[in-house]
This record gives C-alpha cells, sequence and structure tokens, in this order.
C-alpha cells in the first residue's frame, strides 16, 4: 500500500476511534440544541415569582384599571400610606411602589421604587397599563369632542404597516426578491463554520506532528517515509476526520429536523400555538394574522429560493478546503517546529492571527459586502476563507470571487511547499528555541 | 563484497562542517562499527545513508548501485533518540510500522509474532506503550527496526536502557542476523561491545574519518611494543640487562608471581626484547599488551586534536 494512503489510514483510524471523538460527534448536536432550548425556555417560560405592587395614585384616575397580568398583581394604597412605605419598603411584602403624580397627563412620567434591580418585563408592562388607558382616555375626549361618533373605528382603519420587500436587480435585468437578513444570517453562519473547522482541525495537525516529535518516533517514520509524504497523510485524514464529522452532523441534524417538524409543527400544534398566541395579542384579527405569518413564511423560502444555493456551496467547498489546507500545513509547520507545548503556543499566534482577525471582522464584513473592508479582507489570502464566505451569499462581481480563489490557491501552494521545508528541517531539530527569524533562515536552506 | 559504500560526502549545516569528504565501505554480512566522539557526524552520516538528510556532495551506494528512495525499505534503523507512538497499542503499533517498510498487513502480523515469542513479550501485544516500562519499549523497538529483513540494518547506541541481561540477548540477536546474512552498521560508545561484535570499523572525529579498517589490524596498528613479563629471578639483573633500549613501566613483586612490564623503543623487536631479558631471569610468560578498544579511541581522537 502506498505510504500516503497508510498514514492518512492511520490517522484517520486513530482519532475516529477515540472515545472523545465518538462522544463529541454525538454530543456535540445535542449540546448546541440544548442551550439553544435552554435559551428559548427561559425567554419563553413566565417568571413564577408572585409580585404585588403597591400603587399610589395621585389622579385617582387608575383604581380598578390595573388588572392583575401574570403574577402581578397590583394594590391600590392611600397617600398615608405611600408616604411611609416610600421610607420603609423591605418588610413591607410589597415588590415595589409605583407613584402616578397628578400630573402625569401633561408629562408623562411616573416613578416605580424598589429595593431590588426590576425585571424589564415589570416596567413594560407597567407603562404599557399607563400608556395604554392615558391613549385611549385622551382619545375618547377626542372623540367626543368632534363629535364624530364612529372616529374610533375609521381611526383604526388608518393604522397602515408598510411591509418593504428588496429586489435585487441581477445583471440579466431580472428582478429577485432578496433578504439582508437571510443573506446575512446565511453569510455569518458559513465563515463561523469555516473558522471554527480550520482552527480545529489544523490544532488537530498541529498536535499529532508534536506527538510525533515529542515522543522521539519520528525519526522512524521519516526513516520509511518522505517527510513530505507523512504531513500529506497527515493533512488529510484529519480532513476526514473532519468531514466524517461533519457528515454525521448533516445526519442528526437531518433527523433531529423531521422529528421537531414532525412532532412541533404537525397542523394541530400549529394550530394551537397561533391560537395561544393570538390570545395573548388578543386584539388582531386572526384570519388576517394567519395570512399574514404564512406570507412572511413563503416570503423567506423564497428569499432562501433566491440565494444562488450552488454557488455558495461550491465556494463553501472550496474556501473550506483551501483554507484548511492553508493553515493545516502552516500550524504542522510550527508542531514540528517547536519541540514544547509553551513555545507553539507562542508560534500559533503569529501564524493563527489573519484568521482570528477576519472572525472579528465578519460581522462588519456581513453588515457591508460590498464596503473596502469586506473587499480587501475577502481578496488577501489569509483572510479570504472566512471573509469571502461572508459576501458570496450576496452576489458580488464574479471576477472578485476569481481572483480570490486563484490568491488562495497560489498562497495555499507556496505556504505548503515552505511548511514542508520546515517541517523536514523542523522534526528532527531540539533544543533549540525557535522563533519566525529563525523559521526563516531554514527557508533558505538547500537539501 | 561490497553491500554498502559512501563516497566522499560531504554536509555542511549552516556554519558547522558536519561530514568532510567522509568514505566508508562495508562488507557484506559483516559488523561495522561507526566510532568517534559526541558530536563528530556520525548520525549526520547514518540519516545520509537512510536517506533523512542528502549529503551536499558525495555519493553512497548499496549492493553497488547507486542508493535511491526505495532502497529504505531495505535498510532497518534503530535510531539513537528513539520512541513509540504511547497511546497505541504495541501490535498495532509494530504492525503500522512495518508496513511503512512495505510489508502487507499478513506478513508483518506473522513476523512479528515470531519475534515477540521469541523476545518473551507476547502478553504484551494489546497493550498501550505507556504502560510498559523502558526495556521493554527498547525490544519493541528493536523488534520494528529488524522485522522486515532489511539486508542493512543500522543500529545507534542499541544497548542504552538495556538491564546486562537483555543487552546479552540483543548481542546473541544481533550476532544471529548477521550469520542469517544481515550487513550491520553499529555506533555506540560502548567499546567492550564494540570488541565483541565488530568486524571492522571508522572512527570519525571533528567531521572526519581518522581511521579504517578490520578490529583487529586497528588495535594491532595502536600497541605501544609493552609486554607483561612473568619471571622468577631479580628485578635487579632484569633492570640491568634491559638497559637504555627498554623502558619500564612498572614491576610488582607483591604477588605469587614477579610481574613487570616493559616497552622496547623504536628500532627493537619482540624476540630481541625476550633475548634482552633470558640470561637475567626465568620466564614464565611473555605477552604482548594490544591495546583495548577504549585505548585507541582516546589515543586516535586525542591525537587527531592534537592536529
Amino acid at each position: 500500500m502506498n505510504n500516503t494512503l497508510l498514514i492518512l489510514k492511520q490517522e484517520y483510524l486513530k482519532r475516529v476511534k477515540k472515545k472523545s471523538f465518538i462522544i463529541l460527534t454525538i454530543l456535540m448536536p445535542f449540546l448546541i440544541a440544548g442551550v439553544y432550548g435552554l435559551v428559548i425556555y427561559f425567554s419563553i417560560k413566565d417568571d413564577t415569582e408572585e409580585r404585588t405592587i403597591a400603587v399610589y395614585d395621585a389622579t385617582n384616575l387608575f383604581l380598578g384599571e390595573f388588572s392583575e397580568e401574570g403574577t402581578t398583581s397590583y394594590h391600590f394604597i392611600p397617600k398615608e400610606e405611600f408616604t411611609e412605605l416610600k421610607t420603609n419598603l423591605k418588610g413591607s411584602g410589597y415588590y415595589g411602589l409605583l407613584y402616578i403624580p397628578s400630573d402625569i397627563y401633561s408629562n408623562n412620567q411616573a416613578q416605580l421604587f424598589s429595593e431590588k434591580q426590576l425585571p424589564f418585563e415589570l416596567t413594560e408592562q407597567i407603562e404599557r397599563k399607563l400608556s395604554r388607558f392615558i391613549e385611549n382616555d385622551k382619545r375618547q375626549k377626542v372623540i367626543a369632542d368632534s363629535g364624530i361618533p364612529d372616529l374610533e373605528e375609521r381611526l383604526s382603519k388608518t393604522r397602515t404597516s408598510v411591509n418593504l420587500s428588496t429586489l435585487k436587480v441581477s445583471q440579466s435585468g431580472e428582478t429577485k426578491k432578496s433578504s439582508s437578513v437571510v443573506a446575512f444570517i446565511a453569510s455569518y453562519a458559513m465563515g463561523l463554520l469555516i473558522y471554527f473547522f480550520v482552527f480545529m482541525y489544523g490544532a488537530m495537525v498541529m498536535r499529532s506532528v508534536m506527538e510525533e516529535k515529542k515522543s522521539r518516533i519520528i525519526e522512524v517514520i521519516i526513516s520509511s517515509v518522505k517527510p513530505s509524504q507523512l504531513m500529506a497523510g497527515k493533512i488529510i485524514g484529519t480532513a476526514l476526520v473532519g468531514l466524517t464529522q461533519v457528515a454525521i452532523w448533516l445526519g442528526l441534524g437531518g433527523i433531529g429536523l423531521i422529528v421537531v417538524q414532525s412532532f412541533f409543527f404537525s397542523p394541530e400544534t400549529a394550530q394551537q400555538m397561533s391560537q395561544s398566541i393570538m390570545e395573548s395579542q388578543g386584539q388582531m384579527n386572526p384570519a388576517a394574522m394567519q395570512t399574514a405569518q404564512s406570507n412572511q413564511v413563503m416570503e423567506v423560502m423564497e428569499m432562501i429560493g433566491n440565494l444562488n444555493i450552488p454557488l455558495i456551496l461550491f465556494s463553501f467547498v472550496f474556501y473550506f478546503l483551501a483554507g484548511y489546507l492553508l493553515y493545516s500545513a502552516l500550524l504542522g509547520a510550527v508542531g514540528a517546529a517547536v519541540d514544547n507545548d509553551e513555545d507553539s503556543q507562542q508560534m500559533v499566534f503569529p501564524v493563527t492571527f489573519p484568521l482570528i482577525l477576519s472572525i472579528m471582522l465578519l460581522f462588519p464584513i456581513a453588515k457591508n459586502p460590498e464596503g473596502p473592508l469586506a473587499f480587501w479582507c475577502s481578496i488577501i489570502p489569509f483572510t479570504s476563507p472566512v471573509a469571502m464566505m461572508a459576501r458570496v451569499p450576496y452576489d458580488l462581481p464574479i471576477w472578485e470571487l476569481l481572483l480570490s480563489m486563484g490568491l488562495l490557491v497560489l498562497t495555499t501552494i507556496v505556504c505548503i511547499m515552505a511548511a514542508a521545508k520546515i517541517y523536514r528541517i523542523g522534526l528532527l531539530m531540539y533544543g533549540k528555541k525557535v522563533n519566525i527569524k529563525e523559521l526563516i533562515k531554514w527557508l533558505r536552506y538547500k537539501g | 563484497m561490497e553491500l554498502f559504500e559512501a563516497r566522499n560526502v560531504n554536509k555542511v549545516f549552516a556554519s558547522t562542517q558536519a561530514l568532510t569528504d567522509v568514505s566508508i565501505s562495508v562488507k557484506e554480512q559483516s559488523i561495522f562499527g561507526l566510532l568517534g566522539p559526541n558530536g563528530a557526524g556520525k548520525t549526520t552520516l547514518i540519516r545520509i545513508i537512510n536517506q533523512i538528510t542528502a549529503p551536499d556532495s558525495g555519493e553512497i551506494f548499496l549492493n553497488g548501485r547507486k542508493m535511491n528512495r526505495t532502497d529504505i525499505s531495505h535498510i532497518g534503523y534503530l535510531p539513537e533518540e528513539r520512541g513509540l507512538y504511547k497511546k497505541m497499542k504495541i501490535g498495532e503499533q509494530a504492525i503500522y510500522l512495518a508496513q511503512l517498510k512495505g510489508m502487507s498487513h499478513r506478513d508483518a502480523s506473522r513476523n512479528l509474532k515470531h519475534w515477540f515469542e521469541k523476545f518473551d513479550i507476547m502478553p504484551w501485544w494489546n497493550k498501550k506503550v505507556e504502560e510498559l516500562s523502558k526495556g521493554m519499549q527498547q525490544k519493541v523497538q528493536f523488534i520494528t527496526t529488524v522485522v522486515h529483513q532489511p539486508k542493512l540494518l543500522i543500529f545507534d547506541e542499541p544497548f542504552s536502557g538495556f538491564d546486562p541481561i537483555n543487552a546479552n540477548l540483543l548481542k546473541k540477536e544481533i550476532l544471529n542476523l548477521k550469520a542469517e546474512g544481515a550487513t550491520i552498521i553499529f555506533s555506540t560508545h560502548n567499546m567492550g561491545s564494540v570488541e565483541e561484535l565488530c568486524d571492522h570499523i571508522a572512527l570519525i572525529n571533528k567531521s572526519k574519518k581518522i581511521e579504517d579498517g578490520p578490529t583487529d589490524e586497528i588495535r594491532m596498528k595502536y600497541k605501544s611494543n609493552t609486554f607483561d613479563i612473568k619471571y622468577r629471578g631479580e628485578f635487579n639483573n632484569i633492570h640491568l640487562a634491559l638497559g637504555s633500549d627498554y623502558k619500564i613501566i612498572s614491576h610488582d613483586e607483591s604477588g605469587k608471581a614477579k610481574t613487570l612490564k616493559v616497552q622496547y623503543l623504536n628500532g627493537k623487536s619482540n624476540n630481541e626484547l625476550l633475548q634482552a631479558i633470558m640470561p637475567a631471569a626465568e620466564i614464565i610468560s611473555f605477552e604482548e599488551l594490544i591495546p583495548s578498544m577504549n585505548d585507541v579511541f582516546i589515543k586516535a581522537v586525542e591525537e587527531s586534536n592534537k592536529n
């Protein structure tokens, strides 16, 4: 069997058979799903704390208007109790103390006293109650003054909400519905994915090289195979591990999606859900809302459909592989050059800095994918794997994509050659403090 | 017939000259000792033979043919700095290493089992390397070096880390391998084992080869015409009889037999020394002192450093 193939197989099986790999691969989707589930759970879940808010109403207008909402109830108190409570809220059993001043109609100010940091929902609830009451009251007065009995109805019909759909005109003149939100999410997610994989698996290659050097088996290995074969086998083998992991995740994700869909989005549950939403919102016309909702879903689907999926997938695979090859070769060379963890950390930073930079710039790039920052980051080879992925979902000039890809391929080839040289020299170099200057010197060695 | 030959090999690392015009030739089915102080260039030469590094100039031949990359599957190399994959089971690991040398999985497995039985480490086949003692790891390393039945074996300090019993076992196996037809290049600082094993040696110092030849001849070359003589009689008589052409290094009359260490100066011969003493005392034994490899090593290196 070919030596590269043997090493590849060995590297692949060694990692895939590891317990930590199996556990991580299977648990990771559940972990991520779990974290998201928890976030959603806590944000949906009503907080169950029973609160009573004491209300002192100087206007005497609100009595009976503050209905209990959720776990919060309101208790109106006279002035004397208010002055007492104001200085002595602790131990009174009240969660907070609301003061509605007599001039609330003119300057729209009320005060809420509490000894705790109040939850956002509570202040929002009280503000809403006050505003709605005052607004309603004022409106009734205007209606009464105007002498038009059905003004209320007529005004409500004027309520308008405009939905702006963005249309992109392609070069051939056809217009497509595009959504900056969908494209933004897609570009951000892909940039992030490439970053994580390049980093994770590049570091894996480095550790594998370091392990061979540290355990001193390396001299036996390279007396059997060429260092370049060893490096190639390692890099490809590790890439296959990554692809295996992705494939398993996609498979699990697919199964998960089907399960979730059949469980949550069966017609009955959908009905129930929309009903409960409507109930909570109360005022909207159910039929109108349903069509609005399904319109939104349709629109998102259409926007996703309008993304250039084949191009995006192709670019993703391309930048994924090229980025991985580039950085794993460099990190492999670092692993060969150093002989202890401390030095490796020092060397890893300068090598991976462009990658870290590109992930930090991912957000601004995705926000403004045609600005100069996005342009340069997606052309410069060391940042382009992440940066360009943030731009591909927005139709970008094809020459920019080709230039970026071409430069990346060229740089990757040059870097692999340089890395192979450092690798070959570094493998048998022990006890030497290595820095970038030293590495550049190695590149000039012949033979 | 020569199995291996290196001709005028030169190698420079950055600013250090690692090898200067070194040539060696190794006869088939012999043990060749590659000796020299630390940093002399031995490891560089060995790495050049293994094609790990390329020489700046010079050529190397295997079986009379210029060596190329594929020839390394005919070499078994046990480096001085050696290790194994710590987390891997030793059986699996040994098979992997044998496969890298071009063996099929089945042949590797069969040969390895044979060797594991021989070295009495079969029960460890499924153990991880980190669970093994250093001596056991050394045995595994030795086995992985020889398992693909290479024509040329290179051992760099093979005995380091072995206890005397296992070192003996190893010596026996090395001689066995030679008897079965292998050619061995052997680098060590253990001069005792050089005397025992090596047919031929080359001594390298400061990148240059300073000595090369059959082990016995080299030792003879460094003899200093010194003799150990046991006698009956009076020391003073001998002392008078020898005169200025001979140098008495030491004499000892405390034992059962009196002994004397004498060196003759240039121009004299063994027989002349014997004739000179004979009238003065009764000779019990007369033995020429051949320097040990240790003495040869020190003398040769010191002389070379003086120049």
